[in-house]
């Protein structure tokens, strides 16, 4: 194409762009397709969709917000980051809703088009907002993206309400040339997207083209930028978000072990994409059990784990709740069974789309009884691969249920991931009984796990019957004896524990000693390490652990605890993990940081308050 | 029928455990267990395929009481977990024993769409109408007025019929059998077992202790004549002592008729069509109570059509031939992938 304008292009290390509208306006899409155009070149990055829960909330008002934040890179990147560089505002109340999550001289492109006293009345403006000031020292592009996007498409007879659905293809366009992107990866993903709508396909495009030309046409963008593609990782990736790879860790773990994957499930946001995702999956064996409710969809999985299915059943904390009966019956049957909590905003029905850690104690002791199970946390959405993989490997290896806790912002968000060979993973080996084996026993133990045996039904010479009430240790006849209980209880427990045995060591980021020990659980990785880092670099004496496994908790937790002055737990909730670490290592103090506002942590928030304790030793 | 086994290899012994049977003396419970055992070497399934699954109360503890695979589990769960039982493997035969609590109250959601999803399980309802493991409340069957541990001045919630909630939920195999008839329970526990879907078998039970009698106007030796009626397919709906009463349509309505008298001849009576996809004579028929009409009994509705897992692994075999995607690494690799070198 020939240059229409000499362009000046900028090298940016990293730059975080923000796609905000009605939630109608397809900023997921285009986000998606930003993210993936910028990991096809190669940079890293990690985006967060952040919408409401309402499917169409009302048209632009704050409520509707939909937004998707996408961080790049050619450093790695850990976090959607702070605020943004970019910001895309398609109406006044995306504008308002995101002003204040801007990084200071950062480039706003609005939608002129919705720029007017109708609009700027909805977003609860009561000025207009391009007079008032409050853009002061902001690159504000004023472009018209509805009404030359209906231009564009007026020669392929679209209505006027389709056409405003494309818009986001113009956005999409604008932002090719000023990443100085090949417009031909846009093309790709539209031509995949629209496969069996040709009519779309060839308007979407058309309309892409009309944003780059547009873009490199006005004065107002003369500079362009460039990230380049991050220099430290080779091999092959792909953008991943943390549902979609807790779907596929449980599949790779399913396929290891030799068994069917049975998933008994119920919709509820945000875990849904696990049954969705694994309702295409019928090709790899996994079944899909779409239940009447939350109780029936853990109830199915434990037919099918007592049947030899790798079980599982996914959910987020209210399912949770509903669930907890059904757990005990996996604890007290000593059924392999994996549960995977995708945590938001509690209690009730709380914060739907929002993310939240909240589920930690309930995931701990949530149940009726001594009723102990394996909890695991994933920390990044890639590494939910990783963690569902290990969680499924655990409850087959040690027949137990284990608990995997994901989050809202783990589950939705997704980053540049270096795709595994099946056969580098660790092995499954499930505890199976040989047929007519005379001595199988129910309750007959493993010696070091105390895992029992996995006789199913179908097998000859094994018929057995398992259920709720207590068995008697080794035979598993139904047993009220009170001491048979208490072995019973111990046994259950000591179990549970020994997977301790077999769990990595806590991995330590920074110094084995020094003065601040900042401690994590799950999807606050990023954040939390980005802002350690940053630290470290200035040369502060600060360290950082960020526990994947909860229960047990790996065997070197206390030395770890034992080498700094101060330690602080940093989580999203009031301190249910600091609770928690006092039980177990109640001869060290804690510093607590909490931050319950559906929001993840921001690293600004946490250097700031890392910087105030450091101060104080 | 007769009942001795259909193989040499298995005999109703072949399903006896050791474990004490903990049910009352006298509890209806023990004539449905030996009536199960009669009936499972006729249903061509070695004992090693048969799973009985259960939830909580008296006839629950079933699955202890013989020697198959067995899993007794959460109150009104029990649906739920056969389901996940069945799929995972449809070759096994596989029985819920539940009671009128256990299914009609706290499973009532599992129960009705267990039926609906046609899933190939066979459900054993004892209803003796009355919480017997937790000592003598109500339950949703128990008759409006009755007075229990928990209704001392009569129950004020009408009952559910177990038939009625059947055929409201699309089930395709509804039977009705009473525990005072052995032959009859081995004879219909067959039936369901060959019906390729959901077989619900509505068990009429006494309780001795807490709810004794309950079913006596319909079981007792001196009336079950006249106010029971034995269905058979493609046989004329007659009942009564000297086998001369019977059912007629009139109107939306059966009715109770002689043959002999008013004309009514015995090509008049209905003929039981045990296969009509309309569940509209079913559902009647399901719903006829004492003292109006005899409760019907036997196989009330068996309807042939799709079941869930069949459905299912067929689905999974088109997948199969269909996808691109055989392994996890196909899976791993498919779609957008970026190279960077």
């Amino acid at each position: 194409m020939e240059r229409k304008k000499d362009k000046k292009v900028i090298e940016l290390e990293e730059v975080v762009v923000k796609f905000a509208g009605d939630s109608g306006d397809g900023m997921q899409l285009t986000g998606n397709q930003f993210s993936d155009t910028s990991a096809f070149v190669g940079n890293d990055l990690s985006t967060f969709p952040d919408y409401p829960a309402e499917i169409r909330a009302p048209e632009g008002t704050i409520g509707g917000v939909s937004g998707f934040q996408v961080h790049i890179g050619q450093k790695e990147i850990q976090t959607p980051g702070d605020q943004a560089d970019v910001l895309v505002a398609m109406n006044p109340a995306a504008l308002k809703a995101n002003l204040r999550w801007l990084k200071k001289g950062a480039t706003i492109i609005i939608d002129i088009d919705n720029f007017d006293n109708k609009h700027y009345k909805k977003a609860g403006y009561a000025e207009d907002p391009m007079h008032d000031g409050s853009l002061e020292g902001y690159k504000v592009i004023k472009a018209p993206i509805t009404s030359l996007t209906r231009t564009t498409v007026t020669e392929y007879k679209i209505d006027m309400r389709s056409a405003d659905k494309m818009r986001n293809q113009f956005v999409a366009g604008m932002l090719y040339w000023m990443f100085n992107r090949d417009i031909k990866i846009g093309e790709i993903f539209l031509k995949n997207k629209f496969k069996k709508k040709p009519k779309l396909k060839i308007a979407n495009i058309s309309i892409l083209h009309s944003g780059y030309n547009y873009a490199e046409t006005i004065e107002a963008l003369n500079v362009t930028f460039q990230v380049k593609p991050i220099a430290e990782q080779k091999g092959l990736f792909r953008n991943i978000t943390g549902n979609q790879a807790t779907s596929w860790g449980l599949l790779a773990a399913a396929e290891k072990a030799g068994k069917k994957l049975f998933l008994g499930s119920y919709p509820i946001t945000p875990a849904s994409e696990i049954l969705q995702e694994l309702s295409k999956l019928k090709a790899l064996n996994a079944i899909t059990f779409q239940a009447e409710d939350e109780i029936a969809g853990i109830c199915a999985a434990i037919g099918a784990s007592y049947t030899g299915s790798l079980a599982v059943t996914s959910t987020s904390g209210p399912g949770m709740a509903l669930k907890s009966e059904a757990i005990g019956l996996a604890v007290i049957t000593e059924l392999p069974l994996v549960i995977v909590n995708v945590q938001r905003g509690g209690p009730s029905t709380g914060l739907p789309t929002k993310t939240e850690q909240t589920d930690l104690l309930q995931a701990l002791y949530g149940r009726n009884g001594e009723s102990p199970c394996v909890v695991i946390a994933a920390s990044t959405p890639a590494n939910c691969f990783q963690f569902a993989y290990h969680a499924a490997k655990i409850a087959i290896e040690h027949m137990t249920p284990v608990i995997l806790l994901s989050d809202g912002y783990l589950a939705n968000g997704s980053e540049l991931w270096p795709i595994p060979k099946t056969e580098d993973l660790m092995p499954i080996e499930a505890p199976v009984v040989k047929d007519n084996d005379p001595y199988y026993l129910p309750y007959h133990r493993d010696p070091d796990k105390l895992s029992r045996f996995w006789a199913t039904p179908g097998q000859e010479g094994l018929r057995h019957r398992v259920g709720g009430l207590e068995k008697a240790d080794v035979t598993g006849e139904v047993s009220h004896d009170p001491l048979n209980h208490e072995i019973m209880v111990l046994t259950r427990n000591e179990k549970v524990e020994r997977v301790a045995d077999y769990i990595p060591e806590q991995t330590i980021y920074g110094k084995k000693r020094g003065d601040l020990l900042v401690i994590g659980w799950g999807g606050t990785f990023g954040a939390l390490h980005t802002a350690v880092k940053e630290l470290q670099d200035e040369g502060k004496c600060i360290s950082m652990v960020q526990f994947n496994y909860i229960n047990p908790l790996p065997r070197n937790t206390r030395q770890i605890l034992k080498g700094f002055k101060k330690r602080i737990v940093c989580e999203l909730n009031l301190g249910q993990f600091a609770l928690y670490l006092r039980s177990k290592y109640p001869q060290f103090d804690y510093i607590q940081y909490n931050k319950v506002q559906g929001l993840p942590f921001m690293i600004f928030e946490l250097k700031y308050k890392f910087n105030e304790i450091l101060e104080e030793i | 029928m007769a009942f001795e086994s259909a193989s040499p290899i298995i005999s109703p012994q072949d399903f006896n455990l050791d474990t004490e049977v903990k049910w009352c003396p006298g509890c209806g419970g023990h004539a449905v267990l030996s009536s199960m055992k009669k009936a499972l070497p006729n249903i061509g399934v070695p004992k090693e395929k048969i799973v009985f699954v259960s939830g909580i109360g008296c006839s629950s503890r079933f699955p202890y009481y013989i020697n198959t695979y067995g899993f007794h589990s959460l109150h009104g769960r029990a649906p739920a977990i056969a389901s996940g039982i069945k799929v995972t493997n449809p070759e096994l035969s596989v029985w819920i024993i539940t009671g009128d609590g256990d299914s009609m109250a706290i499973g009532g959601n599992h129960f009705i769409h267990i039926l609906r999803r046609n899933i190939d399980v066979n459900i054993i309802l004892f209803n003796n109408k009355i919480y017997g493991l937790t000592k003598g409340q109500y339950s949703p069957t128990t008759p409006l007025g009755s007075v229990t541990k928990t209704s001392p001045e009569g129950t004020i919630e009408n009952p559910f019929l177990p038939g009625e909630l059947a055929m409201g939920a699309q089930g395709t195999f509804y039977a009705r059998v009473v525990d005072t008839n052995p032959k009859m329970m081995t004879e219909v526990f067959i039936k369901a077992a060959q019906h390729k879907g959901t077989s619900l078998v509505e068990v009429l039970q006494n309780c001795i202790i807490f709810n004794n009698q309950v079913h006596a106007d319909i079981t007792g030796k001196d009336v079950r004549d006249e106010n029971q009626i034995y269905l058979e397919h493609g046989k004329p709906m007659i009942f009564g002592k000297n086998r001369d009463k019977g059912l007629i349509q009139s109107g939306s309505k059966f009715i109770v008729v002689k043959i002999g008298e008013h004309g009514i001849r015995k090509e008049d009576i209905l003929v039981h069509n045990v296969h009509n996809p309309d569940d509209t004579s079913h559902y009647m028929l399901s719903r006829m109570t004492h003292p109006d009409y005899p409760v019907a009994m036997g196989v009330i509705r068996e309807w042939k059509t799709g079941v869930y897992e069949n459905m299912l692994y067929k689905q999974i075999k088109e997948s199969k031939r269909k996808s691109k995607i055989h392994t996890v690494n196909d899976l791993l690799r498919s779609g957008s992938t970026f190279k960077i070198e």
